[in-house]
């Protein structure tokens, strides 16, 4: 495979656009400035970090440090898709929910596209296995946490209505019915708008990176379709999950609506 | 028959209370004294200490749905969700909603069109649909006219009668207590109070 490889001052001159932009945001005060700097030193930091360690894995092939690693990126995306929600769980649900949701999603479907699709040697092959993981936890975190945060949300606006339908006699699920609902399409909306409008409106960007590192563009497009799918089922999966656990825990053992359960939200 | 044993959460009780088949208590009390949450916890909406039981069985043995379907709580605001007023019921009280001076065609109404009085008087007839042994009345004519008002204790009584269900009407209106129920306490310090007669003429 033939690529240009990037050269530091290649990078630099890229470095120089943020600056530029920056310079643009202090001058029509915009204020972003400062974050706009920061952020981007994170990015050349972080990925750099990144990198290093991919290398350290990729050179020393064992499922130990493969396991580790893995672990790691749950535990982050756990803690990213609790942020994310303005009335979390309180206590160890809070975090324990979206975590075990993504756990059980990601972590089957990459091993399942590891042994059964792509079928490396070992199957846990990290050139393959910790970029197929990142890229499904990453959008299974963002299909948690928006439904996550529509079912506690819309649970706490129609609280109400929800304890007069059991006052009449609704069981807890049949009161809730229509706001799970609401709330698993939530999370699977953005994925299903992605499969839409991919090579339409926009590249995806694990296909244009590829293209950019010399693949051939039909490899890089059959990839791209695998991710995809697995993207989309690890979001929709993880979504049912979290919204199916959630919203048992929204109710007790006598069905009784339990909102203080929820942690209030921050104010911004 | 309704039995209350030691009932309580933070905001009441201690409370212990039986009521006979066809009974009407009256529970008044300043408000913010746990009226209201009195109601929630007997319908089984808030965690308590305690239980009640209904022609001797705990609530417990009941699953919450039938438990809340035989012990119909009314609340000061009922919500209305579906698309129309008569969604909300499993059987139509034409005749009931007649003489509650509802207008014949409110069972096609959007909810969003129901006055607040309307509200009131179709959530009794809601509740009363569902054929409970018990109705836990909270303020249940606050916002009604003086016919209104008087339509819907006549209502409450015939279901009494007709069939035996036990009513505990809180009320901040000592008048209709004293016309509606056949025991009255107040909830003073989160404990029920019997009202005297004394306590009856000196609040008048």
């Amino acid at each position: 495979m033939q690529f240009v490889s990037l050269s530091p001052l290649d990078l630099a001159l890229a470095a120089v656009l943020i600056v530029v932009l920056a310079a643009l945001s202090w001058a029509a005060r915009f204020a972003v400035e400062r974050e706009l700097l920061i952020a981007g030193a994170r990015t050349v930091v972080q990925l750099s970090l990144i990198g290093l360690v991919l290398k350290a894995v990729f050179a020393h092939v064992h499922l130990l440090w493969i396991s580790l690693m893995a672990a790691a990126m749950v535990l982050v995306a756990g803690r990213e898709a609790m942020m994310r929600q303005e009335r979390r769980f309180q206590g160890w649900w809070g975090y324990g929910l979206g975590t075990l949701s993504m756990f059980v999603s990601s972590f089957a479907l990459t091993v399942l596209a590891l042994l059964t699709v792509i079928r490396t040697h070992p199957w846990y092959q990290p050139q393959y296995a910790i970029p197929l993981l990142g890229m499904i936890l990453g959008n299974t975190m963002t299909g948690i946490s928006l439904a996550l945060d529509r079912l506690t949300q819309t649970a706490w606006d129609q609280r109400r209505m929800l304890e007069q339908r059991l006052m009449l006699g609704e069981t807890a699920m049949e009161a809730v019915a229509r706001i799970r609902r609401h709330a698993g399409r939530s999370g699977m909306i953005p994925v299903i708008n992605a499969m839409a409008a991919a090579g339409v409106v926009s590249l995806p960007g694990m296909m244009t990176g590829q293209i950019l590192a010399g693949a051939p563009p039909m490899e890089a497009v059959k990839y791209q379709i695998l991710i995809m799918f697995l993207i989309s089922a690890g979001t929709g999966f993880g979504a049912l999950v979290a919204v199916w656990l959630g919203s048992r825990r929204l109710f007790d053992q006598r069905e009784r609506l339990r909102l203080d359960r929820l942690s209030a939200p921050k104010h911004r | 028959m309704l039995e209350l044993l030691e009932l309580q959460t933070p905001l009441f009780g201690p409370v212990s209370l039986t009521l006979t088949r066809g009974e009407c208590v009256g529970i008044a009390g300043p408000s913010g004294a746990g009226k209201s949450s009195l109601l929630r916890a007997i319908a089984d909406l808030d965690p308590h200490a305690g239980t009640a039981r209904l022609d001797g069985r705990d609530m417990t043995s009941f699953t919450p749905a039938q438990w809340r379907r035989r012990v119909q709580l009314l609340p000061a605001d009922p919500e209305w969700w579906l698309a129309r007023v008569g969604d909300h019921f499993p059987r139509r009280l034409v005749e009931a909603a007649r003489r509650l001076q509802l207008p014949d065609g409110v069972w096609d109404w959007p909810p969003e069109r129901l006055s607040s009085g309307e509200r009131q008087r179709l959530a009794l007839l809601r509740a009363l649909a569902r054929e409970p042994d018990v109705l836990l009345l909270d303020e249940p004519t606050a916002n009604l006219d003086a016919d209104n008002v008087a339509g819907a204790e006549t209502l409450i009584r015939e279901s009494r009668e007709a069939r035996q269900v036990c009513v505990i009407w809180v009320s901040h209106d000592r008048g209709q207590l004293t016309r509606v129920a056949d025991r009255r306490f107040i909830l003073r310090g989160g404990r029920l109070v019997a009202e005297t007669e004394q306590a009856c003429s000196s609040s008048r």
